[in-house]
């Protein structure tokens, strides 16, 4: 196990200097003059030249591009990728004031998806070709192709139409105030954990499909097993495995939920900061974040192989 | 003569079958997956509302009519006006072009480049195998819809940024799959018998194994092409894709929409409608082509 972690350790160096060194080429040396494009570009020639050099030297364009890297690896290994050009806060002060929301909003989100995905899978599965099947399948593939910002709008559209309720601005953590933030965090869990639910729902299915093939499940008939014991015992066991880990490959598919839920709602979270930086050309902010979302992505699929590991000693030693 | 009778037999069968097949494999697709071939009607249906819009569309979907602002849905206007009393049926009809424009031309090209660089680091193997898969690491590194959003905020909001925005992301996903596929073509004794006999590299890697990786780059290619549609409504909705007055489905549900939705509901319900059943019709079809086409899901 030591060896694997550790060469599993070394492995994610490379990938996370060629995401920095990604995120640097994206967003520093492609579209040319960063400080032009924070003005809006210059058309017309309405941008003042004396703000704009500021800008540059803020920024410090002016340096040659190897410092400019130097600064930002530099920056990025402390953590510290600078100040908004917005709020003229550090980024990553701006960035943990928002963390408690998303986080809290991705793990109910999670748990719902759970929830929902691994007993409809399962039936799915085991009910092939069948109408439950069909309903299952529609299900979740409805889940997928809603998209997740509809979702909201009719959902708030809901709530105002029959319950006068308005989206509550401030965010009140839970341990403020339970209440208030259950009746906050409700809806936008629910939405996000259906549209997720859909993806494990599917995954569940196909995974307890093929494992319903093995050798072993046909033994476990042929010794004359009631069907709840093979589903449960051998079928489901056997088959749970895959799923908690592609749960966790899954994440990307919640910060992308995050990002519009989060919009929809007005939650003041890490996925509308996103929005609004690129709203608001915040360079600075929209470099951290992307890197930032690659980063802790890589950490989540570094976690998901050593549980896998863990548990299955093929791995290991493979 | 009896020989003479079968050879003539077996050539019959031969210039016929592939047509039988194929009609046979469609009605056969029909009867085992009709959840699927609900989605072909779905998909069918899009395409043709697109290509005939213009016949189509009661209104043309860029006029503003401030006589007709919040219109109800009505038997002039069947889903309503919008806020500058423009017909949403035909902005919805409309959307449907720019929909399986970026749809299919953003997944044909992320699948195809991504393919073409799954088969070559294949075949290739060595450092450029080694280069390549590190660098679709630290492409996969990055959510999709957030590299997307990085990408369209440089390029600023336009369709065909929108393509490009969506497009690369596809991009080391599909040369995952389609590598490991390929990896495992080139393990076969056909190629090996091809190589032996003295093939060209040209001619191993096109006729023998770039055939042999068109069945999971079809399917790649029907599962991305939801998430795609779906993409670009995203990616407008956030303000990043498609300008106003550009009549896209993502773009007509963001904003104003919201705001205006307590008084003329059916601003955010049609174009929602609209893109929820355009993907689903995608999903469906992609995911029983699937299920037909990969053995290790067949039934039995």
């Amino acid at each position: 196990m030591r060896t694997y972690l550790v060469k599993r350790l070394l492995l994610i160096v490379p990938t996370l200097l060629g995401a920095a060194t990604l995120v640097f080429l994206i967003m520093r040396v492609i579209p040319g003059d960063v400080a032009l494009l924070i003005f809006g570009g210059d058309a017309a020639g309405h941008i003042d030249p004396k703000q704009l050099a500021a800008m540059r030297e803020k920024l410090g364009l002016n340096d040659p591009l190897y410092v400019q890297f130097g600064t930002w690896l530099w920056g990025v290994v402390r953590f510290d990728f600078g100040t908004s050009l917005w709020t003229g806060q550090p980024v990553i002060e701006e960035l943990l004031i928002r963390l408690p929301l998303s986080l809290e909003l991705a793990l109910f989100a999670t748990m719902v998806s759970v929830v929902i995905a691994i007993p409809l899978g399962m039936l799915a599965a085991v009910r092939q070709d069948t109408w439950v099947d069909y309903v299952v399948r529609v299900f979740s593939i409805g889940g997928l192709a809603i998209p997740g910002f509809w979702v909201g709008i009719l959902t708030i559209l809901g709530l105002v139409i029959f319950f006068g309720w308005g989206p509550p601005l401030e965010f009140t953590p839970p341990w403020v105030d339970p209440w208030a933030n259950f009746s906050m965090m409700v809806w936008p869990i629910v939405t996000v954990g259906y549209r997720f639910s859909a993806v494990t729902t599917r995954m569940t299915r196909s995974t307890v499909l093929e494992v319903l093939r093995e050798d072993y499940i046909r033994t476990a008939w042929a010794k004359g097993l009631a069907e709840r014991a093979v589903v449960i015992r051998h079928a489901l066991k056997n088959s749970m495995l895959p799923v908690i880990t592609l749960i966790g490959t899954e994440f990307a598919f919640l910060i992308g939920g995050l990002v519009v839920t989060e919009t929809v709602f007005t939650l003041n979270g890490i996925g509308r900061f996103v929005v609004d930086a690129v709203a608001h050309r915040d360079y600075p902010v929209v470099q951290a974040l992307i890197f930032l979302t690659a980063f802790s992505f890589v950490i989540v699929n570094l976690l998901v192989d050593l549980t896998y590991a863990w548990f299955d000693p093929r791995i290991r030693y493979g | 003569m009896a020989i003479n009778v079968e050879l003539t037999h077996t050539t019959a069968t031969a210039t016929l079958a592939p047509r039988a097949g194929t009609v046979e494999a469609v009605l056969r697709f029909v009867r085992t997956k009709p959840l699927g071939a609900a989605g072909a009607v779905i998909i069918l249906g899009m395409l043709l509302v697109a290509a005939s819009a213009g016949m189509l569309a009661p209104y043309d979907a860029y006029h503003a009519d401030y006589g007709a602002q919040f219109s109800r849905p009505s038997a002039e206007h069947w889903f309503g006006t919008d806020e500058f009393g423009r017909d949403l049926m035909s902005r919805i009809m409309y959307g449907a072009r720019i929909a399986l424009f970026v749809g299919f031309t953003a997944s044909f090209a992320g699948c195809t480049i991504g393919g073409l660089l799954g088969v070559m680091s294949a075949y290739l193997g060595g450092k450029v195998d080694l280069l390549l898969e590190r660098f679709m690491d630290i492409l996969l590194a990055f959510p999709q819809l957030i590299l997307a959003l990085a990408i369209a905020s440089i390029l600023g909001p336009a369709v065909q940024n929108v393509v490009i925005a969506i497009a690369i992301p596809i991009i080391p996903r599909a040369a995952r799959v389609v590598r490991a596929t390929a990896l495992s073509v080139k393990e076969n004794v056909y190629v090996e018998a091809v190589n032996a006999l003295g093939a060209t590299r040209r001619r191993v890697v096109l006729r023998h194994i770039v055939p042999n990786v068109v069945a999971p780059y079809i399917i790649l290619l029907t599962a991305q092409l939801g998430g795609a549609i779906l993409a670009e409504a995203a990616l407008s909705y956030l303000g990043l894709g498609a300008a106003e007055p550009t009549p896209s489905w993502g773009l007509m549900l963001s904003g104003s929409a919201l705001s205006y939705a307590e008084k003329a509901p059916w601003i955010p319900i049609f174009p929602g409608i609209a893109i929820s059943l355009g993907v689903f019709g995608f999903n469906l079809f992609g995911d029983s082509l699937r299920d037909a086409l990969d053995p290790k899901l067949r039934k039995g």
